[in-house]
């Protein structure tokens, strides 16, 4: 068994089918830091998990030489900087670019994922405004992709490589690939998104990533499952 | 006339009662930055706005030297890294500590705001609800404060204000203008008096005192909301 080395002792807490657990284990394979995968139950957190994190009690939450770092981003600049040697750079170097990379990052997270859960939990009308407002913001993702000096014409938004705003969206691609079989609907269009439909393929097939995104199967199953919960009849009154 | 110099390609857009805006100003300030501000108009917002800030439409918009920078702890990260020579730094050098002061910036605007926002536009059980969440939030942000000062930390990351002293600090107005149109205690100073010390030492640094905004432009602009979405309809 390989030691910990100069890297310390780096452990994940989290999820196999989970979308943001995804985002962190892509950042440490690009980076190819060795670490210690423990696959939670949610239904049953660990001690370990509710000291770690006794804020959000959620996954993920890496620990690092005993260090807990929580919030998947967070914890992806967080491995950039500790790693800051160690190629490749998830982050641009200059600081504009650094803060476009962020206002996409974040614009993934405060639009797009409350859309897609939206989707996710809700049904008939409700389900259909989520699903309008999700593609618009997958519209506005394919339009950054086309017109964003660090990626147009280019294979990644990041660039010629795999970046932060590729990780922040691309750990969500099992999630959105099965939420749309799971709803019978598409949310990535191939004819009115070229450009992010590619990307999401060329990304899942990646290295780094391939090895690590969440089994097709499982989501879809978790999903289904979800879904049956959440929108079940209301109990007769 | 002096030639055109760093500090003159500086532009923020905004207006001054808006705690976002305020949180880029207190960085600007504590990093010494000239620059102009633009005052916009929340009710008949500019076409340099919506062309600058087509996503969100919001402000503050932050252009140096063109580049238009979006979202306000965006905007103060890229300040302390562009910046990066002039003091002080505005998040620490330790990666750790970087993402400890990030995960309380991403709190206060993930969860802190989310519920006292609930407090502002709820009634009845919802407003409630939303109470009981703020309270708990602050009581985290209590606790936070209270482990800092064990290590000797007057602030949020250390001796001086940092990133997350700048998220939270600059709703300070907004936070007590919402307890005083919804007659609600979100901040108790018996059961959080870390969070109160901290408050009353932001709220003096001399600086921080000139760019807080006008309380009673905020309390105007946060009551008139709360009549907005708590008239008709329910």
């Amino acid at each position: 068994m390989k030691g910990s080395g100069e890297e310390g002792q780096v452990k994940l807490l989290g999820a196999s089918i989970s979308p943001f657990v995804a985002r962190v284990r892509i950042a440490l394979a690009l980076k190819g830091i060795h670490y210690q995968f423990v696959e939670e139950n949610l239904q049953n957190k660990s001690e370990l998990l509710l000291q770690s994190n006794p804020i959000h009690k959620k996954i993920p939450v890496l620990i690092h030489n005993g260090k807990p770092v929580c919030e998947s981003m967070i914890i992806v600049q967080y491995i950039e900087e500790a790693w800051g040697n160690k190629a490749p750079n998830l982050m641009p170097k200059d600081p504009y670019d650094r803060a476009i990379a962020r206002f996409w990052a974040a614009f993934v997270d405060d639009k797009l994922v409350p859309c897609l859960r939206g989707v996710f939990t809700s049904q008939g009308e409700q389900q259909e405004k989520a699903i309008q407002e999700s593609v618009a913001n997958f519209l506005i993702l394919e339009e950054a992709l086309r017109t964003n000096p660090c990626s147009s014409g280019k294979l990644y938004f990041g660039g010629d490589e795999i970046g932060f705003v590729d990780i922040a969206l691309g750990g969500l691609s099992g999630f959105v690939k099965a939420l749309q079989k799971a709803i019978s609907s598409v949310l990535i269009d191939e004819e009115k998104m070229p450009l992010l439909s590619a990307w999401m393929d060329r990304f899942c097939e990646a290295n780094g990533v391939k090895e690590v995104m969440p089994d097709p199967a499982k989501v879809l199953e978790f999903i289904s499952a979800m879904r049956v919960k959440f929108t079940s009849p209301p109990a007769a009154k | 006339m002096e030639a055109c110099t760093e500090e003159e390609q500086v532009k923020l857009l905004g207006w001054l009662r808006s705690p976002f805006v305020t949180r880029v100003r207190i960085a600007l300030a504590l990093k010494g930055i000239q620059y102009q501000f633009i005052e916009d108009d929340a009710e008949n917002k500019s076409q340099l706005l919506l062309q600058s800030n087509p996503v969100h439409k919001k402000v503050p918009v932050f252009i140096h030297n063109g580049k238009i920078v979006c979202e306000s702890m965006i905007i103060v990260q890229y300040i302390d890294e562009t910046w990066d020579t002039k003091a002080p730094n505005l998040l620490p050098k330790d990666p750790y500590d970087r993402a400890i002061a990030r995960f309380w910036a991403a709190f206060v605007d993930d969860k802190l705001l989310l519920s006292i926002w609930g407090v502002l536009v709820g009634q009845g059980e919802k407003q409630q609800k939303a109470v009981e969440e703020s309270l708990a939030n602050f009581l985290l942000l209590d606790d936070a404060l209270r482990a800092s000062s064990c290590s000797g930390n007057a602030y949020f990351g250390g001796v001086e204000i940092g990133f997350a002293d700048i998220a939270l600090g600059g709703l300070l107005v907004t936070i007590k203008a919402i307890q005083k149109v919804t007659n609600t205690v979100l901040v108790d100073p018996q059961k959080m008096p870390h969070l109160c010390a901290w408050i009353d030492r932001f709220s003096e640094i001399d600086l921080v005192k000139g760019i807080l905004p006008d309380p009673v432009k905020v309390l105007e602009r946060v009551s008139s909301q709360r009549a907005k979405f708590t008239s008709a309809g329910n």
